[in-house]
């Protein structure tokens, strides 16, 4: 068995390295919906994916992932909203864990948004 | 419907992180001798009336403003009675609630139960300032996670979502489960 005394080394190794990760005015807030119709639709894969990609490339600094309930648009679910600090928020909607990382990718590292995944796209198309 | 037991355990411990709970307890218990799946969520949270906990098992009803339905607790209740089980909710406004969910293990209506594992990392990671203790059995075995014990060893300036950290409590749900069923398909 694995045990959480491990934890004691940890604490150790990160000595004196833990700066302050306070929310900042200029990150990025990346919140997923995990709701009942969000966790049905396959938001729990979505969160780990996105919350993993930024932990390994040590974007914590930049974004931050978070986690908020039904959105309203239940049918449009897994959603991913973004807020970029003086910008409008875009809508990401029937999101995959493979959807999420081009958005990580393409908007949040590169600063385009990938209008294909948008939830305006998804309704223009159901017209 | 949800596809596996651990998706509706997330769903309904989100209820008990929406009703302010400081410290949320899950078990489950896998006893294939008794053919059952036993899922305990217990919190201290805000608690409900009498009244409110018949409504929580109507599907048609939430207290929600953003849609009409609420179907987290009767999706739990249906996919465990559907299974020759049982649902109970007790709660006590201003002490908490305690939602039980008993599956017939080998009946053929039951979903997996998933990666629990993973549930229980987006509670533990994404809610740090919530206390949770879950608790996984495989007949006589057992592993826990406390996270308050964990606060203890760590100590209060290091966060769970800490990479190190995040990655250590993945390794520590998903090898100690391993170690209790045996990598069994439940």
């Amino acid at each position: 068995m694995k045990s959480l005394e491990e934890l004691r080394a940890i604490r150790a190794k990160m000595q004196g390295k833990v700066g302050v990760r306070a929310e900042n005015e200029n990150q990025i807030r990346v919140v997923v919906g995990m709701a009942t119709c969000g966790i049905a639709s396959g938001a729990r894969p979505v969160l780990t994916a996105l919350s993993d990609a930024v932990q390994e490339q040590n974007l914590s600094e930049k974004i931050s992932v978070t986690q908020t309930g039904c959105i309203g648009l239940c049918q449009y679910e897994p959603i991913v909203e973004v807020m970029e600090p003086g910008k409008e928020k875009v809508t990401y909607v029937k999101m995959t864990p493979e959807k999420a990382l081009e958005v990580l990718r393409i908007h949040l590292l590169g600063g385009q948004v990938v209008t294909k995944y948008t939830l305006s796209a998804a309704q223009n198309n159901a017209k | 419907m949800m596809p596996e037991i651990s998706l509706n355990i997330l769903d309904v411990a989100e209820n008990s992180v929406r009703a302010g709970a400081s410290l949320i307890e899950i078990t489950v218990s896998v006893q294939p001798d008794a053919d059952s799946i036993t899922v305990i969520i217990e919190d201290n949270g805000c608690g409900m009336t009498k009244e409110q906990v018949q409504q929580v098992q109507d599907p048609f009803f939430t207290t929600r403003t953003t849609r009409k339905v609420g179907l987290g607790v009767p999706f739990f209740k249906q996919a465990a009675e559907s299974t020759g089980g049982s649902f109970r909710i007790d709660s006590e406004t201003g002490k908490g609630t305690v939602v039980e969910a008993v599956f017939g293990l080998s009946h053929i209506d039951r979903m997996p139960l998933g990666d629990i594992s993973s549930t229980i990392y987006t509670l533990v990671v994404f809610n740090s300032d919530i206390d949770f203790v879950y608790t996984y059995k495989y007949g006589e075995k057992q592993f826990v996670l406390d996270t308050r014990e964990m606060r203890e060893l760590l100590g209060h300036d290091i966060s769970f979502s800490e990479p190190e950290v995040s990655v250590f409590i993945k390794e520590y749900l998903e090898t100690n489960r391993l170690e209790t069923d045996g990598g069994a398909d439940i």
